[in-house]
């Protein structure tokens, strides 16, 4: 299980701050959405957590030690583009990451152990909904079935966190519907917790378990050289969902149209009461 | 209809592109009638006939004196010549644009230098091979080389930094290392691109070859027409530059058959991007 903690993180570029004070601990199996205005930051606080770039101050720690300062297995990623090689087939990169990992100096498997690694990447492609365009090119396949290529691909090397930066948003509406059913299904599936960027918020709540926002505490003009971005709120989602039970997070007794709203349990102003 | 809308359909599309080439010709044919009508002996620009007796002369009937047939001894050295020096500057650019486009300690060690190296214009460097590797194969090879090297260089490190940052990063999240990175991510990507920059350097090449053999040689097609400018040849010249453009078409035409048979993910590629 893998515990994320982010400790006192602070970036800075030069004289402009980017993040302060950034304190997060992402409990094992979370589904996490970034939420916030366009240069906010969370792009950056997750390529932090990809080590494509350095907190100025503070720690990340994954399980308890500090992330390694570069990209690595332990942590995948899909960008919004560019996440799949041009020049391989749709199951060459799947089978990429198979590859690197345990093919040795010249990074390619034969034999024995290219055909169990052919299985798994066609298993994943399987699952992705791609196993009709194995032989195909990423520049054949559409803006979606390159999004779910990138999945598989990001799958294979087994991660402990996947990080998704704005995954889905070049997407149209209908498509990232079908996406999103997948992307939930994968994490019901695989033992990894998810970090994503995204700036739609119905997209936020409707997959994660958790939505952190970030923005600028302080925005007037004077002040935005120095005051950076930070956690501006914490939302636990609720219904809650639970990772590998899919039936999670829908509320079994839903409200219906005419039942009396309540807010947070404070009865309405109409309501009766028993006040005697 | 404004201009910019207007297309001409396939046939005058056809039409169009050979006109330029028939109004040489025909300029020249007319040019020449003129002048042969004032006088036969002409030699600045010959008839027909005199062109077959020349082509008859330099590529199917062996010289006297030493029996080679002097347009495929001369094509054959040239094209040698300029196989060797393409092949070494190819090899050469990809070790090192790829060395340095993928570590930043080599790019710091060698972009300057190659920046530098590639402002000096490679005539000027001649004499100096003449001097030091000597007048034969080895200093119009060299020519090449260092007429074309640094811009393969140059190209091809930019072309890697083309390539998108988030492939790099994909790959190290999978496991890769520096050098698997290079050789199953960006090298694989590169060799198409490399084909593009040769295919732009093909006329320096030649040019390189041609000035070098014209200046010392014993064969090849460079030497062979400023050899035969000495008598005015201009029957043997003008056949000889028509080959010589044949050849370079080819070669293009070749380089560019080989990257579409080769990379067929490619062309797709690049026009999505």
């Amino acid at each position: 299980m893998t515990q994320i903690s982010v400790r006192n993180v602070w970036k800075e570029y030069g004289e402009q701050v980017v993040l302060e004070q950034i304190n997060l601990e992402i409990a094992p199996r979370s589904f996490v959405a970034l939420v916030g205005p366009s240069g906010c930051g969370k792009t950056t606080f997750l390529r932090m957590l990809l080590s494509q770039e350095t907190p100025t101050k503070g720690e990340i720690l994954i399980d308890g030690l500090p992330i390694s300062p570069e990209p690595g297995p332990d942590r995948g990623v899909v960008f919004q583009r560019y996440s799949v090689f041009p020049h391989l087939t749709v199951l060459g990169n799947v089978l990429l990451g198979a590859e690197l990992k345990g093919g040795g100096v010249l990074g390619r498997l034969f034999g024995a152990a290219r055909r169990q690694a052919r299985d798994e990447a066609a298993r994943l492609l399987d699952a992705v909904g791609l196993s009709h365009a194995l032989d195909k090119y990423p520049a054949q396949l559409s803006g979606g079935m390159q999004q779910r290529l990138a999945l598989a691909q990001a799958l294979i090397a087994k991660p402990k966190v996947l990080l998704l930066d704005e995954p889905f948003g070049a997407l149209d509406p209908g498509i990232r519907g079908d996406v999103h059913k997948l992307m939930r299904k994968l994490w019901h599936e695989h033992p990894m917790s998810v970090v994503m960027v995204t700036h739609d918020l119905s997209e936020a709540f409707h997959l994660g378990t958790r939505v952190i926002a970030f923005d600028r505490r302080r925005n007037l003009p004077e002040e935005r050289l120095r005051y950076g971005a930070s956690i501006t709120n914490d939302i636990e989602v609720w219904p809650r969902r639970v990772a590998g039970n899919p039936g999670s997070g829908t509320d079994p007794n839903p409200p219906r149209r005419d039942d009396p709203a309540t807010v947070d349990g404070q009865p309405d102003r109409d309501d009766p009461t028993d006040a005697a | 209809m404004r201009l910019i809308n207007k297309r001409p359909d396939r046939t005058s599309w056809m039409l169009l592109a050979a006109l330029p080439f028939l109004a040489v010709l025909i300029a020249y044919a007319l040019g020449s009638a003129v002048r042969l009508a004032e006088n036969p002996a002409d030699k600045l620009l010959p008839g027909l006939t005199a062109f077959a007796d020349a082509i008859d002369r330099m590529a199917f009937t062996a010289d006297k004196r030493t029996g080679d047939v002097l347009l495929w001894l001369d094509t054959g050295a040239s094209l040698a010549r300029l196989a060797v020096g393409i092949a070494i500057a190819a090899a050469g650019g990809l070790l090192v644009g790829l060395s340095a486009g993928l570590l930043p300690y080599v790019r710091a060690t060698l972009s300057p230098f190659v920046t530098v190296v590639s402002m000096v214009p490679p005539l000027a460097v001649l004499p100096i091979l003449f001097i030091m590797v000597g007048l034969g194969e080895a200093s119009k090879i060299t020519l090449i080389v260092v007429g074309v090297l640094p811009c393969l260089i140059r190209d091809l490190m930019l072309k890697i930094d083309d390539l998108p940052r988030q492939q790099l990063i994909k790959a190290q999240t999978l496991g890769a290392n520096s050098w698997t990175i290079a050789i199953r991510v960006v090298l694989p990507q590169i060799l198409p691109r490399l084909i593009d920059s040769i295919r732009l350097n093909l006329g320096p090449a030649w040019l390189f070859l041609i000035s070098a053999e014209a200046i010392a040689s014993e064969s090849g097609l460079g030497y062979r027409i400023f050899l035969v400018r000495r008598y005015l040849a201009m029957d043997v010249i003008l056949p000889y530059v028509a080959w010589i453009t044949l050849l370079c078409f080819l070669m293009d035409l070749g380089l560019r058959v080989l990257q579409r048979r080769a990379f067929p993910w490619f062309e797709e590629a690049r026009a999505g991007a």
